[in-house]
């Protein structure tokens, strides 16, 4: 382990030097075997393709550049620029409406799902496929038929709600209404991962709990909130964090449906950047928004990783 | 007993009640893909047409060039998934015995990294090597979606395998590679099983990388199918049944595969914090 070439080391700084701290781990270790040409592929690949795509974006968002026209140095003048972009901030607000509904309907219909699969009923496995599938179909796809579905002419959604008397919804066509439809969409589609997420957690719950509480004389509801619901907590987090990202990020329902639209009600972020990069070309411009765009997730994603720590550490001591 | 047979009647109707927008959709989209135009524009919808529309499926292929989308489809995510495998397996293997999992926090950073952001700079690059226009900048791009997932899956898959035999055959004189090529790698096949599946999945459903990078020639599926959409607004039938094809493979991958996919998935979360 001692043969290790100071160059591959320097591969590795830029990856803030979590890996170079395992370098000295593995050095205590005799005799051990060479790793590190396994993961060299890897890391030129990652490299290219994931790190100098950030550097480049960072380096570009301090710069004036539409293709097609001179570059110049712009410093914190792109950035200054969103600050005053009402666009910008219209869409960030879309963006939380649209993550927060998407994270929070999920949520609460895949614990349920999750709660009734992990019974034991006929069929189980064949539903439980079924309910999967979802999450697996190509968004693209799955968007183009529920744009069908909402349309409010010939729509099958508008017929059956005349069947129960609920007069004729506009859903992605009314600016009113085109975030919530857009989040039924995404509901529909990922609801399945919380209820794979939340139904590992139950796997993993101990028997024995729900029997003396049995015995002494706890109701269903009483288990699930002081039994069920602490032991599955840490999963319901993961679920909570994975969801949080991938809603703040969506882009293929959005852009497939509605492309930001009627006007610009349903633009997030990630529709405004794509405009900004592919439409107008502004580059610079929008790789400053990549940027913003990217601190939000990650700033979003450490504030749930810490509630989950300190959730633990509650757990801990009250033990 | 009796308590019990209804409680499972109860769960079983609780089930169908939360599965139904599943079913009735890929049954509704089935149904939109089967009707002609006058069918599929009737007032009170219909679900099951008198004539069936194959001609749907037909108009796909013939008229917007499917074949050749469907090819591009194949070699897109058939070669970004074999080249994340080819690199992907021994990097989750080196990781997974370096003990350096906390390297796979530039991963889950890539997965909080939205796709758009690698699109910018990566357009320029490719425009700069002079490759747009060729299925390259789609591979290569599509290794940000299929790199990831392999070594994710492969560090716990790999953290998971005993370490006795390995330990022994390296006394007995093999070198890292003999090891990892004839002791590692034929124990770890369920797990490049599950990494191989969920990549081709997660690759083929890609839309955002194919939509600015793709030309008329190289489109994938899925840009193929929104393209559609410009060009035959009112034609329900033939717009329906080009989504069904373009999902259908992974449909059938998930059924067949359910076991796999539940597994690497949940893994990968539980793993995700």
């Amino acid at each position: 382990m001692s043969t290790i070439a100071p160059g591959r080391t320097e591969v590795t700084t830029d990856r803030t030097g979590v890996a170079t701290r395992a370098i000295e781990e593995s050095q205590s270790v005799r005799l051990a075997p060479n790793y590190w040409p396994f993961v060299v592929p890897a890391l030129v690949v990652v490299s290219a393709v994931i790190v100098f795509p950030w550097a480049f974006t960072l380096w570009m968002s301090v710069n004036r550049w539409t293709l097609g026209q001179s570059r110049s140095f712009a410093g914190m003048e792109n950035y200054l620029r969103l600050g005053s972009d009402p666009r910008f901030w219209e869409s960030l607000v879309h963006t939380l409406t649209y993550t927060s509904l998407s994270v929070a309907a999920p949520m609460l219909l895949g614990t349920v799902a999750a709660l009734i699969f992990d019974a034991r009923f006929p069929l189980r496995g064949l539903l439980r496929g079924v309910f999967v599938m979802p999450m697996m179909a190509t968004p693209v796809a799955v968007a183009l038929v529920w744009t069908m579905m909402f349309h409010p002419q010939l729509g099958v959604l508008n017929y059956l709600l005349s069947l129960v008397g609920i007069p004729a919804q506009e859903w992605i066509f009314n600016a009113n209404t085109v975030i919530p439809s857009l989040v039924a969409v995404e509901t529909w589609q990922w609801t399945p991962l919380v209820m794979l997420i939340v139904l590992g957690g139950l796997a993993s719950v101990p028997r024995e709990p729900f029997e003396s509480a049995e015995i002494d004389g706890a109701n269903a509801w009483q288990q699930f909130r002081y039994l069920t619901l602490p032991m599955i907590a840490p999963f319901l987090m993961i679920a909570l964090i994975i969801r949080t990202i991938d809603a703040l990020k969506s882009f293929d329902i959005i852009y497939a449906m509605t492309q930001g639209g009627p006007g610009t009600a349903s633009e997030t972020i990630n529709i405004y950047l794509y405009n900004t990069a592919f439409s107008y070309y502004d580059i610079g411009y929008g790789s400053a928004m990549a940027v913003v765009f990217f601190i939000v997730i990650v700033a979003l994603s450490f504030i749930l990783l810490m509630l989950r720590q300190r959730s633990q550490w509650n757990d801990a001591e009250g033990k | 007993m009796s308590s019990r047979l209804l409680n499972q009647i109860g769960l079983f109707f609780a089930a169908l009640v939360i599965v139904s927008p599943a079913i009735l959709f890929f049954l509704w989209m089935i149904s939109l893909s089967l009707k002609f135009e006058i069918d599929n524009g009737a007032y009170p919808p219909i679900l099951i047409p008198e004539r069936f529309a194959w001609s749907n499926y037909v108009k796909v292929f013939e008229e917007n060039n499917f074949l050749l989308y469907l090819w591009n489809s194949v070699l897109v995510t058939g070669t970004a998934t074999l080249l994340a495998l080819l690199i992907g397996v021994p990097a989750g293997y080196g990781i997974a015995r370096l003990k350096a999992e906390r390297s796979a926090i530039v991963i889950m950073i890539a997965r909080m990294t939205p796709g758009l952001s690698y699109l910018i700079p990566l357009f320029l690059l490719f425009q700069w090597i002079g490759i747009l226009g060729t299925l390259w900048p789609q591979i290569i791009i599509h290794l940000v979606v299929t790199v990831p997932i392999v070594v994710w899956v492969m560090i716990g898959y790999f953290e998971t395998t005993p370490m006795e035999l390995e330990e022994a055959a390296n006394i007995d004189g093999a070198s890292s590679w003999q090891v990892f090529r004839l002791v590692a790698l034929p124990i770890a096949k369920p797990g490049i099983v599950v990494a191989f599946i969920l990549s081709v999945i997660f690759s083929w459903n890609n839309f955002v990388f194919g939509v600015v990078l793709a030309s008329r020639e190289t489109r994938t599926l899925p840009v193929a199918v929104y393209n559609m959409l410009s060009y035959e607004q009112v034609s329900w039938g033939p717009l329906a049944a080009a989504a069904l094809v373009v999902t259908l493979p992974v449909l059938v991958l998930t059924m067949f595969a359910q076991k796999q996919i539940v597994a690497g998935l949940t893994a990968g979360a539980v793993k995700g914090g």
